[in-house]
């Protein structure tokens, strides 16, 4: 790489973590600071994501930096035939930082690679998402006082969730014991057990989810479980109604459980968790402003200012 | 060696070249197509199948005269029959022997398996890590799919 990228959560050592969650608790205490004045952010969304883009945006826009990019990319010239190695050359010739979302995979890397300015993935297909994982992070720390020691409970689609698999390598570094809550069809894949297992993290494989394992835990994350991920139409039917959380499953919980989600939920947290304190995705998703605008800063070298 | 006997084995001795040994029945032609032997039109080649062999029970040899490889068109063979011997022959003496074995880097020389991988769609050469040599399993460096030695094509 020829300059400081954000493309996965993999590349972080455990001081890259720590220092760029630092960073965004004092964004939290004060997320208005002029430290991007006079620079452009390219936002190149190759596929539409709402939240993660919006969050970028007013990240830089409370950073006093200005945002130039699009939304779709059927508006551009990728459309007409372009390839992305021209885009990212061209927008490099305007912009102090690519912000980029692409439906393929491995996209990030080679704009990387590419481009002398930094890249920031902002998901790259199913691959990776590094600023959610950091953030997921971020609200853990937060929500527990600490990263270390603690007891993950993972719950929903194992296999193809891009946020659960990348949450285990950033939790790698903080002696974690995980919790897998999955139906048959979507369970954790062998390369993420085999990491696991060589990275010495103890976990237990789980098809039910019951109170027992919520009781033991301080994290539950949930993730939504897809009806088009499935083969087997009637195991779908049969399982969707398994992976919900209620609010009547947490009486037995622990003082400190707290409960994310990537979001965009759709029925697997009861709307009667959101009235429980220990219902903690929305501030989870506002941590993502504060962990990007430490990104931000991250990948441009101003560290120093913060 | 005498003159008479050199003169026996002249359709399988060579002067100066390779002789490539130990090679899997089963792939000696594809390592043939590896190596692209088709393109040489002057050289002298010799292809036997199914030889004896105490190693490994049955064998493949090809043997090239005068040519030398790179590296890159050997590491083409290690993808596909990683325990072949190489040997360089000058003046009908080996010179040197050295087994082929994968490199930890591979660009531009095989196909990702994912068709949403950003190299199956971008005029650019692919680029694997091989995470396990002696499996032969790969791993893309764009999209991070990792790709068993069964499953490895060649561009």
């Amino acid at each position: 790489m020829k300059s400081k990228s954000l493309v996965s959560i993999d590349q972080c050592t455990k001081e890259d973590i720590l220092r760029i969650l630092d960073n965004a608790a004092r964004f939290e205490a004060n997320p208005n600071r002029v430290l991007l004045e006079g620079k452009v952010a390219a936002t190149l969304f190759f596929e539409p994501s709402t939240r993660t883009r919006l969050s970028f945006e007013t990240a830089v826009n409370r950073l006093g930096g200005r945002v130039v990019g699009f939304q779709d990319a059927s508006t551009t010239s990728s459309s007409k035939g372009e390839t992305l190695k021209d885009t990212i050359l061209m927008v490099s010739n305007y912009a102090d930082l690519i912000i980029m979302r692409h439906y393929l995979e491995g996209a990030a890397r080679y704009a990387s690679e590419v481009t002398g300015i930094p890249v920031i993935n902002a998901g790259d297909g199913a691959n990776q998402h590094p600023s959610q994982t950091l953030l997921d992070l971020y609200t853990i720390r937060q929500t527990q006082n600490r990263l270390h020691d603690l007891q993950i409970t993972i719950v929903g689609d194992l296999k193809y969730g891009r946020t659960v698999h990348s949450l285990i390598v950033g939790m790698s570094h903080f002696n974690p014991s995980f919790h897998f809550v999955a139906p048959e069809e979507l369970r954790m894949p062998d390369e993420q057990k085999h990491f696991c297992d060589k990275q010495g993290i103890p976990y237990v494989e789980h098809t039910d989810f019951t109170e027992e394992i919520i009781n033991h835990s301080d994290i539950l994350y949930m993730t939504r479980v897809q009806r088009e991920r499935f083969t087997d139409l009637e195991e779908y039917e049969r399982v969707k109604n398994v992976y919900i959380l209620r609010k009547d499953m947490l009486s037995q919980s622990k003082a400190n459980l707290r409960i994310l989600h990537p979001l965009p939920r759709v029925n697997e947290i009861a709307y009667d968790v959101d009235d429980s304190p220990k219902a903690y995705f929305i501030q989870q998703a506002r941590n993502g402003l504060f962990v990007r605008q430490a990104i931000l800063c991250d990948v441009l070298g101003i560290n120093h200012l913060i | 060696m005498s003159a008479q006997k050199k003169k026996a084995l002249q359709v399988a001795t060579l002067e100066n070249g390779t002789a490539i040994d130990h090679i899997p029945p089963e792939h000696l032609f594809k390592v043939a197509f590896l190596l692209e032997l088709e393109k040489l039109d002057t050289n002298t080649i010799t292809i036997g199948n199914n030889f004896q062999s105490k190693k490994m029970g049955r064998k493949g040899v090809i043997k090239i005269a005068d040519k030398f490889f790179k590296e890159d068109e050997l590491n083409r063979i290690a993808l596909i029959a990683p325990n072949v011997i190489l040997n360089e022959i000058r003046d009908f003496e080996v010179v040197r022997k050295c087994p082929v074995s994968l490199p930890d880097e591979l660009k531009g020389l095989v196909k990702c398996n994912n068709p949403r991988c950003i190299t199956n769609n971008e005029p650019m050469p692919t680029h694997f890590t091989v995470i396990d040599k002696e499996k032969g399993t790969l791993r893309c460096r764009y999209c991070e799919r990792k790709i068993n030695k069964e499953d490895i094509i060649i561009k």
